[in-house]
């Protein structure tokens, strides 16, 4: 430790946040900003506020939900609170988190100074912020001059013929298209500067194969960015054609086809789940390892299976379709291939949990949201696993089943592994430690919520409850389960709570972290908390997985197992 | 950035940060292939299903000069590239000149074959489904010739002022992969909507 810290130390800088500036040019310098930091930061708080609002939309869609016959908002103003609320937070609540994570990270774990393209990362961010603000637009401007609409109510994925000009008079439809269009322009780019950055701009020694597996993840994820946003690019043309231009592309009068919608907007988004969830898997393979005390389990493995999980997500998109009536062929292959991607996802899960076996586990914030993350992982994997058969799809497509297997994906495996993120990496971006006190209630409250909510949402789905109404009728066995799942929202707002009154009070009151407050092994725990704005002084070479372990270890450094 | 004391053998790190053009531009490229990818599917998927006419084989007539024209260019530019990496910037600005003027034959022979189509023939954005689709997919290409033409007009001012030396041939290379990947969609295209789709 004593040789480590004589490295470390001159790096030590006191945190710099005594600087009093002007209000304008504070704000005048994030917005001019090209600095990886800064806008990772600005994505993140921009997801963060659209994971608010988003969240606040399903409260309203669950308080409208808790009891039979409720009449806490209209049937109309329900289609656009589902709508909204999968728009925001797929779009500009999740994907905003997560590129906000690998835009931060990516050049601190890869010994750089910064992204490859610095001004186009700029470019990206502002371009998902415009889009954002579009879709929101819609609100004040979807009223057109038709008087029909507000915020789009087509649901998230917009099946045709519900957008044609005929059923969705007015703008509300387009502002959906463009801000969705627009984002992912910025995503486009936001994922080519990841993937040019990990492949060209990596410090020396720091081989592929000695890459942390953030990296790795990070880089199928852009990958799969470049190759499935781009669809839902090219539909989304297609529709301004069709609802501008007067084109036919889902026109079934004219001979075009509504299910040509379906296959290109999964093609999309079924590869989008996994776009959310590498980088969340990413999250859980830098925290397990350093709070079991023990290397990543499987290094190989792991890298294997997440360019099979990669490569395999594009091709399971039609299991979407199921309820849609395909031929017996294209059902076959789609079940085989949705079941395949469990896995390479079972090799994930065994390797951390291999992580884990015989490690000396620390039950810090961070680790609780990660173990929690995997039991969830399991059961949302198993839950698609009985989806994926043709036949059981069939049966619960469309009804509340699908909604909490999903749920359970998103919620309880990606927001769960960002919270783990956020308490994990909170002390190297503002130089302090996290409340573990208020973390912990955060954890407890949040699980406790999330389990209510999605454990029993399952039931009224097997009952035969379907998504998207708004309303029910009473005696169909439903109610007592609607309404724990709206009582489980209490906790997640309450533990959402929790969690930005422990970052605020932190920012200001928190312990100083120091640069190293895990006993951590990869590069960004090499700098200052936070990092200067040229990330490293002197670029580090590196000659192992974990280079600070070799720092710290000199009598026993990794390079000479590897 | 590259600036470190280490050096290390060249197996290690085999991507450097000078090639961070090349790489962008290859990513950049995958996702409009995919663009692309689904607009040729489409346009395939339609081919024979438009209930109302003029058909495919009625109106379209294979390109011959056009694409001849277009294909070309990406001879013209390789003699740039090269021009340029030896310094030559003369040289370079008139092949340039040229692949600019190629490339403009090209969308001029596509704005004629739509005003021949549009106007003679009845063929619009909105008459058909066939329509549609040929609007759109030939449209979608020939707007990646624009803004090429674009790209290639920006960089023949910058040569024409005589700002464009022999230390810039990497970025024009990196530029010139985008015009070979425009002129590459066009062979599919074409193949697509002239002879596979007819």
């Amino acid at each position: 430790m004593s040789n480590a810290e004589s490295v470390l130390k001159p790096m030590t800088v006191s945190p710099a946040r005594a600087k009093a500036r002007p209000l304008f040019d504070q704000v005048h310098e994030w917005i001019v900003t090209v600095d990886h930091k800064k806008l990772g930061l600005m994505y993140f708080g921009y997801g963060v506020l659209f994971l608010v609002i988003g969240g606040l939309e399903a409260a309203v869609m669950r308080i409208q939900l808790a009891i039979p016959h409720n009449h806490f908002v209209s049937p109309q103003t329900f289609n656009q609170l589902f709508t909204m609320h999968g728009t925001t937070m797929i779009f500009f609540s999740i994907m905003p988190i997560v590129f906000g994570f690998a835009n931060y990270l990516v050049p601190l774990m890869i010994g750089a100074r910064d992204m490859a393209f610095p001004r186009l990362n700029a470019w990206g961010f502002w371009m998902s912020a415009l889009g954002g603000i579009i879709l929101y637009f819609s609100v004040i401007g979807g009223n057109g001059l038709y008087g029909a609409g507000g915020a789009p109510d087509v649901g998230w994925f917009a099946y045709a013929p519900l957008t044609a000009r005929a059923f969705s008079p007015g703008h509300s439809t387009d502002y959906w298209t463009i801000g969705l269009l627009v984002s992912g322009f910025g995503s486009i780019a936001t994922a080519l500067n990841i993937m040019t950055t990990i492949l060209c701009m990596r410090c020396p020694g720091m081989t592929l194969n000695r890459m942390p597996l953030l990296l790795w993840l990070n880089l199928v994820m852009a990958g799969l960015v470049l190759v499935a946003v781009s669809p839902l690019t090219a539909a989304q043309i297609m529709l301004l054609i069709d609802r501008y231009l007067g084109g036919h592309f889902f026109d079934t009068q004219a001979g075009g086809s509504a299910v040509i919608w379906m296959h290109f907007f999964w093609i999309f988004g079924h590869p989008e789940v996994y776009i959310l969830v590498l980088p969340a898997f990413a999250i859980i393979s830098e925290v397990v390892p350093v709070f079991s005390r023990k290397p990543i389990f499987g290094y190989s493995a792991m890298v294997a299976a997440t360019l099979a999980i990669g490569f395999i997500s594009l091709g399971v998109w039609a299991h979407h379709l199921f309820t849609i009536g395909m031929t017996s062929y294209a059902n076959a292959f789609f079940v085989a291939s949705t079941a395949a991607i469990a896995v390479p996802t079972g090799i994930k899960i065994f390797n951390w949990v291999g992580t884990m076996w015989g490690g000396k586990i620390i039950f810090k914030v961070p680790m609780l949201f990660c173990i929690a993350c995997l039991c969830q992982l399991l059961i949302a994997g198993l839950t698609g696993i009985m989806l994926s058969a043709a036949p059981f799809d069939w049966q619960l497509g469309n009804s509340y089943f699908v909604v909490a297997h999903f749920h359970y994906m998103i919620v309880g495996v990606i927001v769960f592994a960002v919270f783990a993120g956020t308490y994990y990496w909170y002390p190297k971006v503002t130089g302090r430690m996290m409340n573990e006190t208020l973390g912990k209630w955060h954890f407890w409250l949040f699980l406790i919520g999330f389990h209510l909510t999605f454990d029993f949402m399952h039931i009224p789905g097997v009952l035969g409850m379907p998504r998207r109404i708004y309303t029910y009728e009473p005696g169909r066995g439903w109610e007592n389960w609607n309404l724990i799942v709206s009582i489980g929202v209490i906790f997640q707002l309450a533990g959402i709570l929790c969690w930005v009154v422990n970052s605020v009070w932190s920012f200001y009151r928190g312990k100083p972290a120091g640069n190293d407050p895990w006993d951590a092994w990869t590069l960004e725990w090499s700098t200052p908390s936070p990092p200067p704005e040229y990330n490293f002084a002197k670029i580090p070479v590196v000659r192992s997985r974990r280079p600070l372990w070799d720092l710290k270890h000199p009598e026993d450094p990794d390079w000479k197992y590897e | 950035m590259a600036a470190t004391t280490v050096t290390l053998p060249q197996s290690e790190m085999p991507l450097a940060p000078e090639l961070r053009g090349r790489v962008g531009m290859w990513c950049l490229i995958a996702a409009e292939s995919a663009i692309f990818s689904i607009f040729v599917i489409a346009y395939l998927y339609y081919a024979g299903k438009s209930l109302s006419g003029p058909t495919p084989r009625e109106v379209l007539h294979v390109p011959v000069f056009n694409s001849i024209c277009l294909f070309a260019s990406s001879f013209t530019i390789v003699m740039a590239e090269r021009a340029i990496e030896r310094g030559k910037s003369r040289l370079f600005g008139t092949w340039w000149l040229l692949t600019i003027v190629l490339g403009a034959i090209f969308i001029l022979g596509t704005a004629r074959e739509w005003y021949h189509l549009i106007y003679d023939e009845g063929l619009t954005i909105s008459s058909s489904l066939f329509g549609t689709t040929f609007y759109s997919l030939v449209g979608l290409h020939g707007f990646h010739v624009i803004v090429g033409l674009t790209g290639l007009s920006i960089i023949m001012i910058f040569a024409a002022l005589g700002q464009v030396k022999q230390e810039h041939a990497s970025r024009i290379a990196v530029f010139a992969m985008y015009w070979h990947f425009v002129d590459a969609v066009w062979v599919v295209v074409l193949t697509v909507v002239y002879f596979v789709a007819l």
